[in-house]
Formats: structure tokens, sequence, C-alpha cells
């Protein structure tokens, strides 16, 4: 029976709808999360469901409302802290990277943070500098963090249901403009596990590994090369900690060609630590240099222009496949 | 009666407003200023909808910025377009950042929440809620060693009453003894959450003494009664007591351009809506015979043609060319290291 299709943003809510039906440890605190149902709609008639003391607004506070979400983790619940922006979760970092990341560690194993921080990134729509930022590399940097970055409603369901399930501290990382994003999603119990990538479209001349918003444009770019007979892979690791590297190390035998597509800044992103994971795992796999499309080392600019040119399109996309296959003897031999 | 930054007015922006004729004109610019933004999104010619228009708070904007002096700085939020009019800027540079053009203060690439102009003196505007406030403390250690009284004020909304770098912040600006005032502008809201549902203790100014620095709250209905506060505020602060000054107000509009407010019930905007500073000012105006009704029509005519003229200007303005992409992330002279495509570009090209 084929799935119904809904929204990102309520795929998102039925998972935190589920999960605080099946487990009154669930709770969730944002900025206007409760009465107006959130910035993005996510929690839309949570308040009327669940009452205020699961559902509760919080003051601009970020800082505290993550250390408190920490807090509320150690001591046995399972909140959920919403964070408009993830450039706004830049205050809560003493509580992300000193404080949760590490307790399980520095209590020998006793301690646990199942705390999950929702927030989303990335660039679009002339909000400038300070609220597109993509920054799951701070996170990822952090032993002890989990780091989720779903790009389909489907994953972002089963994921989040994952995510209050498990008893590490979790960065659920959204994208601004997948909210409204449709397809389908099972209804009921459907839970992806954390570290299980999934191959978007099968190829077998090019793996591109992308993740979030960047997972259409590599499959845009995929389609578009189609035409000239160019068959991509793309692979969407979904998580980025722990990361499928069975999935990607696969791929990358058998296509011998890899290209990164991340929204991020070039300079130490993810993208990078994928590609000496490859090279170090695969290099004689490989029949040309892994390929890296990126945002470019500047903060994002507010004209609409610019704001466009500093991330990947899918002319990018398209451009960083091209190069990946061109050097090499495949495209030597086609010449 | 416009008032465009030329370097002269950099230097010192004329300023005859101690009277509450000058005020209000002041007001009405900023007024009207902000209905122009308002304008340029629904003409579709902002680059973005992330405005927040500073509607109804007129009164802290003028009454602040009539008292600032040259050598004087000042941060601002995310609703700063007022105050940094106030304090002299151009409209035309200003309405062109909102139109994200290279002609615009930031070069059309900071955008309406972050128009600055060091040169005015602002150390920057905001998206961050609190992320301004600190960076007054470290104005006013730099002018305290350079000794001339220039008092550094941050301005922020009731939404950062509740982050905790405020009070990290105040603390500091007491313990050495700074010339510094921190500004909370009270609209009752933070984006849809009203102040009472953010705090418990909302005689806000009692934070600041509890912590050692003066601190009022003023009704921002009357420009005059904000500028006399802040008046002894601000000569307190230059002799090194900070001090916090809290104006209430009502926000008229929504959050941003795309809020229309649905958690606000029609009375409560009625209400507030009716402490309306430019509004009071201008019958204040009229009733004492200061001013002929006719005298304020006119005036009002002749800022609605500056203000048309800075849509004019904006919508003329370029945008910033694709080669500026990298200008302005390093000072120069520190060239960013080469981008990654060009690099790889760059050896293509040469086989
Ligand atoms: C650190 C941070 N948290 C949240 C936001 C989102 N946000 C932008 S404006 C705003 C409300 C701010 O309210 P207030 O300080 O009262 O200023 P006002 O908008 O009323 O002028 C919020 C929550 C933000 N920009 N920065
Ligand atoms: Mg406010």
């Amino acid at each position: 029976m084929a799935d119904r299709e809904i929204m990102y943003r309520e795929a998102l809510r039925e998972a935190i709808d589920e999960e605080m039906g099946a487990n009154p440890e669930v709770f969730i605190i944002g900025e206007g999360i409760a009465e107006r149902g959130g910035s993005y709609k996510v929690t839309e008639g949570l308040l009327a469901k669940y009452g205020p003391k699961r559902v509760r607004d919080t003051p601009i506070a970020e800082a505290g409302m993550i250390g408190v979400g920490v807090g509320a983790a150690i001591a046995g619940t399972r909140p959920i802290v919403e964070i408009l922006y993830v450039d706004f979760a830049m205050l809560g970092m003493d509580m992300i990277v000193n404080q949760a990341a590490k307790f399980r560690l520095m209590t020998g194993g006793e301690g646990r943070v199942p705390f999950v921080m929702r927030t989303q990134g990335g660039a679009g729509g002339g909000v400038a500098a300070q609220h597109s930022q993509s920054l799951e590399a701070l996170f990822y940097h952090i032993p002890g963090l989990r780091v989720v970055m779903p790009s389909t409603p489907a994953d972002a369901k089963g994921l989040l249901k994952h995510a209050l399930r498990q008893s590490d501290p979790v960065m659920f990382l959204e994208h601004k403009h997948l909210y409204m994003t449709k397809g389908p999603v099972p209804e009921g119990e459907h839970v992806v596990a954390f570290g299980k990538g999934a191959i978007r479209r099968q190829g077998k001349d090019v793996t591109v590994i992308a993740w979030s918003n960047m997972v259409q444009r590599a499959l845009d770019a995929a389609e578009d090369l189609a035409a000239e007979g160019i068959d991509v892979e793309v692979i969407d690791p979904r998580t980025l900690v722990p990361l499928d590297e069975d999935m990607i190390l696969a791929s990358v035998a058998k296509t011998r060609r890899a290209v990164i597509v991340q929204e991020a800044p070039r300079r130490g992103g993810v993208a990078s630590d994928i590609a000496s994971i490859i090279q170090d795992k695969a290099f004689f796999e490989l029949d040309a240099p892994v390929t890296i499309v990126a945002g470019l080392n500047v903060p994002i600019p507010f004209n609409l222009t610019l704001e466009a040119a500093s991330v990947p399109q899918k002319d990018d996309v398209v451009g960083g496949i091209r190069r990946a296959l061109h050097i090499g003897p495949l495209a030597a031999a086609a010449e | 009666m416009t008032r465009h930054a030329t370097d002269a007015a950099v230097a010192e922006p004329p300023r005859s407003n101690s009277d509450l004729f000058g005020l209000y004109r002041d007001m009405r610019r900023v007024r009207t200023f902000e209905e122009r933004v308002g304008e340029l999104f629904v003409r579709g010619q902002s680059a973005g909808s992330m405005l927040h228009l500073s509607i109804g708070e007129e009164s802290a904007a003028v009454g602040l910025g009539s008292l600032m002096r040259k050598g004087d700085t000042f941060t601002t939020h995310h609703r700063g377009h007022g105050i940094f009019l106030a304090r002299g800027a151009d409209p035309n540079r200003m309405m062109a950042e909102i139109a994200g053009k290279e002609t615009g203060y930031c070069s059309g690439k900071g955008g309406s929440m972050h128009i600055a102009d060091m040169g005015l003196g602002h150390l920057g505007a905001n998206a961050i809620v609190g992320g301004g406030i600190p960076a007054v403390v470290g104005a006013g250690l730099a002018s305290k060693r350079a000794g001339e009284g220039d008092v550094s004020i941050a301005f922020f909304g009731d939404g950062a009453m509740q982050q905790g770098i405020l009070y990290e912040s105040m603390n500091m600006a007491a313990l050495w003894d700074l010339p510094v005032l921190f500004v909370c502008i009270n609209n009752q809201y933070g984006m849809g959450t009203r102040i009472e549902q953010a705090t418990k203790g909302r005689a806000l100014h009692l934070r600041a003494q509890a912590l050692g620095l003066n601190g009022e709250t003023v009704d921002g209905l009357d420009v005059r009664d904000v500028r006399a506060t802040a008046q002894a505020l601000l000569d307190d602060a230059r002799l090194g007591h900070p001090g916090f000054l809290a104006v209430e107000c009502y926000r008229f509009f929504g959050h941003a351009r795309m809020d229309k407010s649905p958690y606000r019930a029609e009375q409560d905007e009625t209400e507030g809506r009716a402490k309306d500073p430019v509004r009071f000012a201008r019958d204040a105006l009229i009733g004492d015979g200061t001013a002929p009704e006719d005298t304020l029509d006119s005036l009002d005519k002749e800022i609605e043609a500056e203000m048309d003229g800075a849509i004019d200007f904006a919508i003329a303005a370029k945008q910033p060319p694709l080669s500026s992409m990298f200008r302005d992330v390093y000072a120069v002279g520190e060239a960013e290291p080469e981008p990654v495509r060009t690099r790889i570009d760059r050896i293509l090209a040469k086989d």
C-alpha cells in the first residue's frame, strides 16, 4: 500500500506526537512552540493535546534552555529543545560541548543525556549572515554528540523517533527549506536507526554523497546528467554521526569516483572528513580525486544573488560531477 | 530639512531638536521611513521578508538619539532602523541596504538587521537577541581609557531581558564604573510571546539597580519624558555611573513583515496603538499653539517626499557584483585563500 504524502514538518510533528503519546517522559520546550505552534508549525496542536507541562514556551534564553534540557535529560526525562535557528544554538555551546557531550564519559558510563536539540539551518531567502548558517561541522567535531540531518519527510519522522528512544545527546538539524516539502511517510511505527544511509538513486559512474537540502540538489543534477548518459549514484548518509562508512565505501568501490556536496563552507567541513575517510580506506579504488562541492568560505551575504552564489546550486553540483568524471581514464577514453 | 550623511554630517550630525518640534520631526521621519520600508517589501524590492519595523517605538529612538553626541557609540538589535535614523543616518543608504544594493550601508551584504555605520558610532546591529549588548561594555572600557566622557549605549528589546549576557554585561559595567547605558525598548512582545509569558519580574529597572546601576522605567508616550529621563542617566553615565532605562511602548505591527500577530486580541492592539508617541507629540504641538496644523502638515509632506526619494534611490541602485563575494571577509591584504573551485578550474585549464 502506498504511504500517504505529508510535509516534512508534519512528519516531525507526527514523530513528536507519537513518542509523547507512548512515553510520558518526552516533553518539548522552545520559543513560541506551545501557543503559537512554533515558527515552522512543527508543534501545532501539541499544547492542546498534551498540556503546558509537556509543551512549554520559553523566554528567549538559549543557553539556559539548552542547559535545562541537558539537565532534564540527565535527571531521567526525554526533553526536546527547539532552537529557532542553529545560529542561536551558539549561545548554548557550553551546554552542548562541555556539558552534554562529555557527561557519559566523565561519569564513567553511569550518566546519560538523552537530550534532543531540534533546530534548523541553511541559506536562502535573504535572512542574512546570522540566520543562514550550516553549522553541522561544529557538532560533528565533538565526540559524544550524535548529528542527524534528515532530507525527506519519512526520515524526519523515523530519525526523530529513533532520537527519542536512544540515550545520547542528539543534534537534530533540520533545513528551513525542507519544512514544506512533501513525501510519502509511513503511518504509525516507523523508526530509522542512526548510522544507516540511504541510496537515493542507483548509478554506476559516480557516487555523490549529500545530506539535508543538498540531497535534492544532487538528485536534480543527476537527472540532468542522465540525459547525457552519465549514471549518478546519490547517497544520503542521513546521520553524520554515526556515519554509514560501509555504504559510502561500497558505492565508491563500485563507481570509483566520489563527489561530496555540502551547503556549509568548504573549509573544515564534514565533506573534508568524508573525503579523508574515502582516501584512507578506498584510495586504490579511486579513478579520480575526491571532489568536494561546498559553500564558499564567506559569511552568507544578504543580497539574494550573492547569497545564491555562496552555496552550491544544481549547476555547481553538475560541474563537480563533471570534474570527477573528466579527471581520469574514463574521460580520457571518451575524448 | 533632509539630513544626508555628508562628511560634515558624519562629523557632527546637525541637530536642532531639543524642543518638541524637532523631536516631532525626527519621530515623524522614523515613522515615515518605516512605512516606506513596508512599501518596499510590498513592491517586491526588499531583498528579504525579515523586516522588523519600529513603528510605535519612535520616542525611544529619538529621545536617546537626540542626546547622543560625537564620540558616543551604540549597538542596536534587529529592530534598529529608527535608532540609526534618529542618530543621523542617511535614509537613502539605509533603504538601499534593505534592498540589498551596493550603495547600501553594508554594500548589500548586511541587510535590514545589520545596518550600521561605524562613522556614526554605530558598532553593529544584531540579529542575535542580546548579541550586541556586551560590545558597549567593551566600548565603555575604551572610552574610559580615552577619558573623553563618551558614552556607549546598547539598545535591545524586552526579549533580551531574559538573556544571561545582559546581566554579565551590566555587572561588569557597574563593577568597573563604565560610561555605559543599557536601553530596553519594551514593546511588550518578543515575537508572539507577551512579556508576562517571558518573566515574572516586570519591574525591569530593579534588575539593574540590584547590580549597582542607575535604573529607570519611563513611559514612551511623551518623547520629552523619555528624553529627560535619559538625559539624567546619560549625564551620570558620562561620569562613570552606568545606567539602565526601560522605555514602555507597543509594537504596532507584527514581529516581522509576514507576521499578522494572530496571537494578539484586537482590543490589545487598539489599546496598544493608542499609545502613539508621534501623534501625541503632534497633538501637543497643536494644543499649546507651538505649531499650527498646516505647518505640521507641510512638514509631514516634506518628510514623505524625502522618504519616497529613499525608495527611488534604493530601487535605482545597483546590485553588488558577484566579484564582491570575497570582499570584506578578511582585512584587505589578507587574501582569502583561493576558492577550491577556482583552484581546480585553474589546474584543469593548464592540462
Ligand atoms: C538568540 C536569538 N534567539 C531567538 C531569536 C529569534 N528572535 C528574533 S527577534 C525575537 C524577539 C525579540 O524580542 P525583543 O527582544 O522584545 O525585540 P522586539 O522584536 O520586540 O523588538 C526572537 C525570539 C534571535 N534572533 N536570536
Ligand atoms: Mg519586544
